[in-house]
């Protein structure tokens, strides 16, 4: 509702008006932006839940039962660590002269140091697939527990090899919660703007940096509010379509 | 038990992965050079001396265990209504309000934000302060609690209470004499989650803290001066070292509780 009215410098006016809209529709940036983050966030559900599956995978189907919830205690410590310093620390990581170009030099793996890991949308997808690593796990994990496990046997005894048993029958009954996962990394994603601030550089700000700065810097609550409203809907929509086509390839099969 | 093989090494490697800030921030926080950098320099406690002097810092760190403390108790209150609601009773449109409640969940972290400081500041005209904040954190720790509570109070067995009531105690020692000790350590560790969350966060404070920064707000000025970033390191090992204690803590009594109503452990904490 907010998003409607207009802000000039301090005082409201609380017309109802479609301007804000408008000026998103015109300004060719903010569309960047949102195009952008959507972009990004979308590598970081994938990249997320691909390098989650197989630890959920691993602790639910090889880990011993009562060192199932020592594993992903584990896993969940560092999500419970102060967020502001991770992100922190990935840049000290992945700088000119961070920890990951250091020692591939010392390695003689390389000869100058790296540049595409800091300051770009790679560094921002690297970080964020570390902070919502645990989102993406504990679904799926949650979701092959409760696969019961004669089916993989029955499966097996009727002759289908490790790989096809995987593919017909865990990875189908699994879906559930890599579904839950992607939505639960996609959607947040959207809403940082600490991230692509801290090691994003000027290609990795996202539309949540813009929302902040019309909110903070430059007093234009009303773009800002118009901005996460369309933020929000377009999030919404992505992960109404992929319910809707996850829902159709299952019934498919 | 199968082999594991590879998958067992890619699993220590993502552990590797995810521990890798945690294992760097001590490292820099006792090496004895301004510049966050390899190679390292030498051991030094300065910057932890140092982060005894600063006033602001101080300040900030009273706000933000004020606000934590506030939220652990307001959200484990609310998560306790919710939870005993939800396993006990069955109201209409039981799943729609559980829904609803748990939303902020998934909700991006911004949008929460932006529309508190618009409800907040436009609709009441309240003035941003440690309060506002409080109202946000506990809105987004509410969920977490929720979940925590749930598990133990659907492990609470009702025959217990109706026998308590049979026995001729009144609802309210039944209460506190059968159904409090039963979840107390459910209560222990969602008031200890949800003061760690409120503790680090930092995209709704940075919104709705107005002029008394919390920690991680304050935290995030010091980036802007390269000068004082090891001491910001020296902070974050502290930081980072206290909530893994807080966390060992919940779990340790999370797993109390379950062992107490005599379930199995089946897993970490969502």
């Amino acid at each position: 509702m907010f998003s409607f009215w207009t802000q000039d410098f301090l005082s409201l006016d609380t017309t109802p008006t479609l301007n804000n809209y408008r000026e998103f529709l015109a300004e060719p940036l903010y569309q960047e932006l949102l195009r952008r983050s959507l972009i990004i966030a979308g590598s970081v559900t994938v990249v997320t839940v691909l390098l989650a599956f197989p630890i959920a995978y691993y602790v639910s189907f090889y880990v011993r039962p009562e060192r199932k919830s020592l594993w992903l205690f584990l896993i969940t410590i560092p999500f419970w660590t102060s967020y502001l310093i991770r992100v922190f620390l990935w840049r000290v990581i992945l700088g000119f002269d961070g920890v990951v170009n250091t020692a591939l030099m010392n390695l003689g793996l390389i000869n100058e140091p790296l540049t595409f890991i800091l300051y770009n949308p790679n560094a921002v997808v690297i970080t964020l697939a570390h902070a919502f690593a645990p989102f993406a796990i504990l679904p799926i994990f949650v979701a092959l527990e409760r696969i019961d496990r004669s089916l993989l046997e029955a499966s097996r005894d009727l002759g289908e090899n490790a790989f096809n048993t995987f593919r017909r029958v865990t990875l189908p009954l699994a879906m559930p919660g890599v579904v839950a996962s992607v939505l639960i990394v996609f959607i947040p994603t959207i809403g940082d703007y600490v991230t692509p601030r801290l090691v994003g550089g000027p290609e990795g700000l996202m539309i949540a940096n813009m929302i902040q700065t019309q909110f903070l810097r430059l007093n234009n609550a009303p773009l800002g509010a118009a901005l996460a409203v369309i933020a929000m809907l377009s999030v919404t929509l992505i992960s109404l379509a992929f319910i809707w086509l996850t829902r159709k390839y299952l019934r498919a099969r | 038990m199968r082999r594991s093989g590879w998958l067992g090494l890619y699993a220590v490697a993502y552990l590797i992965f995810l521990y890798a800030p945690i294992i760097i921030l001590p490292l820099f926080a006792f090496n004895d050079s301004a510049v966050i950098a390899f190679p390292l320099s030498g051991f030094t406690l300065n910057w932890f001396r140092e982060l005894t002097g600063i006033e602001a810092m101080h300040a900030a760190l009273r706000n933000s265990l004020f606000i934590a403390v506030m939220t652990a108790l307001f959200s484990t209150l609310l998560g306790i209504a919710a939870a005993r609601a939800a396993t006990r009773y069955n109201f209409p449109l039981k799943a729609g309000i559980m829904g609803l409640i748990m939303l902020p969940l998934v909700l991006p972290e911004i949008i929460v934000a932006v529309s508190l400081l618009v409800v907040a500041v436009q609709i009441f005209g309240m003035p941003l302060s440690a309060w506002t904040v409080i109202a946000a954190h506990t809105l987004i720790c509410t969920p977490f609690c929720i979940a925590i509570l749930n598990t133990a109070f659907q492990n609470l067995d009702p025959a217990l209470e109706e026998a308590a009531v049979d026995l001729g105690e009144t609802p309210q020692s039944t209460f506190r004499l059968i159904t409090l000790p039963l979840v107390i350590p459910g209560i222990i560790s969602s008031l200890l989650i949800s003061f760690t969350i409120s503790l680090d966060e930092f995209i709704i404070a940075f919104f709705l803290t107005g002029n008394e920064p919390t920690l991680p707000v304050y935290i995030w000025g010091l980036f802007r001066f390269p000068a004082r970033i090891p001491v910001v390191m020296a902070l974050g090992t502290i930081l980072v070292a206290v909530s893994i204690i807080l966390l060992a803590i919940a779990e340790y009594y999370r797993r109390r509780g379950l062992a107490r109503a005599g379930q199995k452990d089946t897993g970490g904490f969502l």
